[in-house]
């Protein structure tokens, strides 16, 4: 499975992951080459198997619906790029 | 002194032949004068140990203690310390102080251990050769121009180093058992569940694995006993009871029944690691195991599989590193998305990024069956290989890795030839098993693991043999030349 140039920016798009212009066809190349490893999977037929999420099939657990945290913002935010007033600072996302 | 396993170390404290203060400062000087030459370490606590060190010496002293307190330990860089830098072996966390422990090393540090430092690794723990770090490439003590192996590339050279006696790993491809390998310790990945997740920074969910890295079975034994159990904590804890894994480590080993895949010792084998696993399997059927050959069909494919697996696991859990709350954030955002895509295209390394596309691209609309779903197929196959040889044997047994360490630079270049050289491990980590890799010999004055696979919660079995294994070896006892 070959990727071509658009396929890789989507890709990095999809994992909001900046990429430089001129290391796209590297990108290219080595993408390529995992798929083609991972083609092998297509050697066996797997009809009817159901697939294995967790390896020993236990359910998740549940756990009564209380509040079990206690509020540690400001401990957290301790090493936070950019607060204020107890909120994360981005740039403006409205305009 | 720094020669020592936990158990010798154990006794040279209660005696009173040392304190643990003096214990802390000798290992501590020994980390100091390699870690220019190693670089095993990204961080070292030596205020933070001392303090320790000289509690736990006075908690000898009001006979308050453990038999483990006041004992180093090296934990690595993905396990949260609180207060203390956490890197996981990236830029993306250069700036990032945890600001709580993890189970495990809550549990060590219960436990009476006194933390050195933390261990470099490759990057967000993928890798195959602790190539990959933020923080330089971690050398081999056994010739400084190889690899010590991968992801906890730091922790095994530093245990082989003698620069700590025991130290933490994780394992979701086999990033304990390979570096053990490579460096010449016993490195153990328990049962998907045994040992707490929570604040072990995420790579594959349902493949992570934490466990010990020692220089004898006995040692790994004594650390599971602190580290695994239940935690509320980790959704996919498991609520098996804890064995004592130090109870059965005498046992004798008569009739063990272990099965040689015929899939680990086909043509591919280097020949000088065969002949060092089968020359390890006659010491095992010396001491009354009996071997029989067995087939796990499916072994070929858990490479494609888990690089499927892994990736899409890894593309989820890294996306909580977006530059907002914590961790690296780009200079000068220009919006939203420029935030988002900047601060992760210039805090995360290449091979992270390529992991993170592919597993983006497999789990993208339209791929999601073909890529991700059939990997999943291929899993349960590959559990269902496992558990039908288990109904004949006790135990499976392998080589750990395809070769010994390899030059720095050699394969870094080439991640697909460097995934290869996993095939002995993952499907371990694909079926949830536990695995134990113990010292076997040496090519060219370079270690050679063992692997052995056990069945769900079986770790005291693996712990058992490879204890009785090293009875009779030496290969674990060797130290790499310049570090006696």
């Amino acid at each position: 499975m070959s990727l071509d140039k658009s396929e890789v920016q989507k890709i990095a798009w999809l994992a909001r992951l900046a990429i430089d212009e001129q290391d796209i066809p590297n990108y290219s190349d080595e993408l390529s080459n995992i798929l083609g490893l991972v083609e092998r999977m297509n050697s066996v037929k797997t009809d009817g198997i159901s697939p294995l999420a967790h390896p020993l099939e236990l359910p998740a657990r549940l756990r009564a619906d209380e509040v079990t945290e206690k509020d540690q913002r400001d401990h957290f935010q301790k090493h936070a790029p950019l607060t204020e007033e107890g909120c994360y600072l981005v740039p403006k996302v409205i305009e | 002194m720094h020669q020592s396993t936990l158990t010798q170390l154990a006794a040279a404290l209660e005696a009173k032949q040392i304190s643990s203060e003096e214990l802390t400062r000798l290992y501590l000087d020994r980390c100091k004068q390699f870690n220019d030459s190693l670089n095993c370490f990204i961080t070292i606590t030596e205020d933070e140990a001392i303090e320790k060190a000289k509690l736990a010496d006075k908690q000898r002293a009001e006979n308050k203690h453990t038999a483990l307190t006041g004992i180093p330990v090296a934990q690595k860089d993905i396990f949260c310390t609180n207060g203390i830098k956490t890197s996981c072996g990236s830029k993306m966390l250069d700036n990032f102080i945890a600001p709580y422990d993890a189970t495990v090393v809550e549990k060590m540090n219960a436990a009476g251990f006194v933390t050195l430092g933390k261990t470099n690794m490759d990057e967000f723990a993928m890798g195959s050769s602790n190539e990959t770090s933020f923080y330089g490439s971690v050398k081999n003590p056994w010739n400084t121009e190889y690899v010590p192996g991968g992801s906890s590339g730091g922790s095994a050279s530093a245990v082989a180093a003698r620069l700590a006696p025991i130290a933490t790993g994780t394992d979701t491809g086999g990033s304990i058992r390979q570096p053990a390998s490579l460096c010449g310790i016993t490195g153990l990945k328990p049962t998907y569940g045994r040992v707490s997740r929570y604040g072990m920074i995420a790579f594959a969910s349902s493949l992570d694995q934490g466990g010990p890295m020692a220089l004898t079975a006995e040692d790994a034994a004594l650390m599971m006993n602190v580290i695994a159990g239940f935690d509320e904590r980790d959704s996919t804890s498991a609520e098996q009871a804890v064995d004592d894994y130090t109870k059965n480590l005498n046992n004798s080993i008569e009739g063990l029944k272990i099965g040689l895949p015929k899939e680990y010792f086909g043509e591919g084998l280097d020949s000088n690691i065969a002949k060092i696993v089968e020359e390890g399997i006659k010491e095992l059927e010396k001491l009354g195991a009996v071997c029989k050959e067995i087939e796990l069909p499916n072994t070929e494919l858990s490479i494609p599989a888990y690089y499927v697996v892994a990736p899409a696991e890894c593309s989820s859990n890294l996306s909580r590193f977006d530059g907002v709350r914590f961790g690296y954030r780009c200079d000068d955002p220009k919006d939203l998305s420029d935030l988002y895509c900047r601060s992760r295209g210039e805090g995360f390394g290449k091979e992270v990024k390529r992991r993170i596309m592919i597993g983006a691209y497999v789990l993208s609309a339209g791929y999601y069956d073909a890529y991700y779903l059939k990997a999943q197929q291929i899993r349960h196959l590959i559990r269902d290989d496992f558990q039908n040889a288990f109904k004949e044997v006790d135990v499976i047994a392998g080589p750990t890795a395809t070769g010994t360490a390899f030059k720095l630079n050699e394969k870094i270049n080439d991640p697909v030839s460097m995934y290869l050289s996993d095939i002995y491990t993952v499907s371990v980590n694909l079926a949830g098993l536990p695995a134990i890799s113990m010292p076997a010999g040496f090519v060219n004055n370079l270690p050679v693991g063992m692997q052995l696979i056990g069945n769900y919660f079986d770790e005291s079995r693996l712990l058992n043999i490879a204890h009785r294994y090293q009875q009779v070896t030496d290969h674990h006892i060797a130290i790499p030349e310049g570090f006696e």
